[in-house]
């Protein structure tokens, strides 16, 4: 067995897969990835299932040395500088480190989570099926509490599979769609166009509970308590002070203000990502659009493996790399994007 | 046959979830209905539902739209949310112990004296009630009960504090309630109790379920910690009467 070694890791930082389900009913929620997309790419990069558990690294840098022999790990989400020893990794890829090795991470240079999947899976002991950690209850293996540096994780030794790169569609822009409801009618019209017509940001308060929604003061018809009703990750309640809040995948199992919208199973992720500062706005889809883009994001998610890629194929992703000049970095300009250099294989 | 019941609203909640909606307010009829229809549905599953969550006046159905559509589910669930009431079946009945007022009980003394009265009459009128958990929610374990008496029905408190200790017995509006880990509160904290409503690894993980009855006695602080030492090392401590 090697041994994955975290060097160094900023807060916001945890194991998480696709949540823990069944007990929602006893006050336990959810848990899992902020953006499982991304985590689905990361561990079908390395061979895992989707939902398998991964490392979720919040917005800043974070390093990882192998030790006691080779470990392959391939890391999705929010981009960044990556490298192992010098040698440039690009977002998308899977990478072998070396005995000794590692790899280095830089700030999330927009969004917010990157997902390092380790191949051959992490080591722990599920509680209701999950690894995920839920940090208020305790729970989450191999560690029930966010990552710090001179934690570990054993793991299996690199398979010396050829490394693979994954070209994931190009990502939907536009507002976060949502579906009105389930409490719409305890908002007048008035409200609901000035939730749906605002530009909003998201609060440097957030975190995996809740994102705090900054613009407009959002008026209720008759007051802010309703009684507790259940939620579901990204429901939109609004507080007395009208300040929405986004409910994420660390939210309580109920909840007793009034719920105006819910974002879409499709757009979850993507609001995840949504950095802190960042102007957007929201959408009303219908009920048919909402589930048909729930259908295929969930169609995605299982043919990831056809997206795998020979990793020789090399491509120049010009938006990163202007980002990145932009933002004053020194960056590879081998990217997972989309303009394509090399015919693929 | 019985006539059918009057039809719930139903509230998307997203793509993937519906609030089957009983009642706007807290209503103990509606709470029967909501957990008959969690019971007919845990008997007779419908393909697609992959988990449901009671609360006081709807239940929430998370289901996978992959499998059943908004308005195909909602067809299936309307007969059988329609059905009348079951007969009351025999609730499993819990007897929770609570050390009161002190430092485990931070705000009898005024409650009592909001109330006009004495910490004593207070814990007596608590001890007194007999109560349903109408739900549990926002943390784990965390008990929701109807059935507090009326006398104690008094608004939250004006900023709710950031942390209240595991176990902490309370009240708030209407409502009682067993709060197991350390969590924020704007309830009144009358008193804790030893008992583990969620402790992870003993069986069960959690004690109270939805439609258990619970009433309460007191025990002094000694007790407490006596008791508290066994629940942690595994212990139910809560009295369970079998009728």
């Amino acid at each position: 067995m090697s041994r994955l070694i975290v060097a160094s890791i900023g807060p916001a930082s945890s194991v998480q897969d696709g949540g823990r389900h069944g007990a929602q009913r006893y006050g336990l929620t959810v848990s899992g990835a902020m953006d499982r997309l991304s985590l689905a790419a990361a561990n079908t990069l390395v061979g895992n299932e989707p939902l398998a558990a991964a490392v979720e690294i919040g917005p800043f840098g974070a390093t990882f040395t192998a030790k006691d022999g080779t470990v392959r790990v391939a890391i999705a989400g929010a981009p960044r500088n990556a490298d192992v020893a010098g040698r440039p990794v690009a977002m998308d890829t899977s990478v072998t480190l070396k005995d000794g090795e590692t790899l280095t991470l830089g700030f999330a240079r927009g969004g917010a989570f990157t997902y390092l999947a380790i191949e051959g899976g992490i080591k722990g002991e599920p509680v209701f099926g999950s690894l995920a950690v839920n940090a208020r209850a305790g729970l989450g293996s191999p560690y029930p509490r966010p990552l710090q540096a001179g934690d570990e994780f054993t793991v299996e030794a690199a398979s010396g599979a050829p490394e693979l790169r994954i070209e994931l569609p190009k990502p939907v822009s536009g507002p976060i769609r949502v579906l009105l409801g389930p409490q719409d009618d305890e908002f007048d019209d008035a409200n609901k166009a000035l939730f749906l017509g605002s530009e909003w940001k998201i609060s440097a308060t957030s975190d995996r509970m809740g994102y705090r929604l900054e613009g407009p003061a959002i008026k209720h018809l008759h007051g802010h308590n309703i009684v507790s009703d259940g939620t579901v990750n990204g429901s939109i309640q609004v507080p007395g002070n009208g300040s929405p809040i986004a409910l994420m995948m660390d939210r309580g199992t109920s909840g007793g203000y009034p719920k105006i919208a819910t974002v879409i199973t499709a757009d979850v992720g993507r609001l995840a990502q949504t950095s802190a500062g960042t102007a957007f706005r929201f959408k009303q889809v219908s009920m048919a659009e909402a589930q048909d883009e729930a259908r295929k994001f969930a169609q995605l998610i299982r043919t990831l493996p056809d997206r795998l890629r020979s990793s020789d194929t090399v491509e120049l992703n010009i938006e990163a790399l202007s980002d990145a000049n932009v933002a004053g970095y020194a960056v590879s300009a081998v990217d997972a994007g989309t303009w394509q250099v090399t015919a693929e294989p | 046959m019985a006539a059918t019941l009057p039809p719930p609203r139903l509230l998307p909640s997203g793509d993937s979830a519906v609030t089957v909606e009983f009642s706007r307010t807290i209503d103990d009829t509606a709470n029967q209905r909501v957990l008959a229809l969690d019971k007919a549905l845990a008997a007779s599953p419908i393909d697609g539902i992959t988990e449901t969550v009671p609360t006081y006046r709807s239940l929430l159905v998370h289901y996978d739209p992959g499998k059943i559509g908004f308005d195909a589910l909602g067809e299936k669930i309307l007969p059988i949310a329609t059905r009348p009431l079951p007969p009351a079946t025999k609730a499993r009945r819990w007897r929770i112990p609570v050390a009161y007022g002190g430092e485990h009980g931070i705000d009898l003394e005024d409650v009592a004296k909001t109330l006009n009265t004495t910490p004593d009459d207070i814990i007596a009128r608590h001890i007194g009630g007999d109560y349903k958990v109408a739900m549990i929610g926002f943390t784990p374990g965390w008990s929701y009960l109807s059935g507090l008496d009326k006398s104690l029905h008094m608004s939250r408190r004006q900023s709710p504090r950031l942390l209240t200790p595991a176990g902490t017995i309370s009240i708030g509006g209407i409502q009682a309630g067993i709060q197991c880990l350390a969590a924020p509160s704007g309830w009144h904290l009358l008193g804790r109790t030893p008992v583990r409503t969620y402790q992870l690894h003993r069986n069960p993980t959690f004690l109270t379920e939805p439609g258990d009855r619970v009433t309460f006695f007191a025990i002094d602080h000694k007790t407490f910690e006596d008791m508290d030492r066994a629940a942690e090392a595994g212990e139910i401590v809560a009295e369970q009467v079998v009728a």
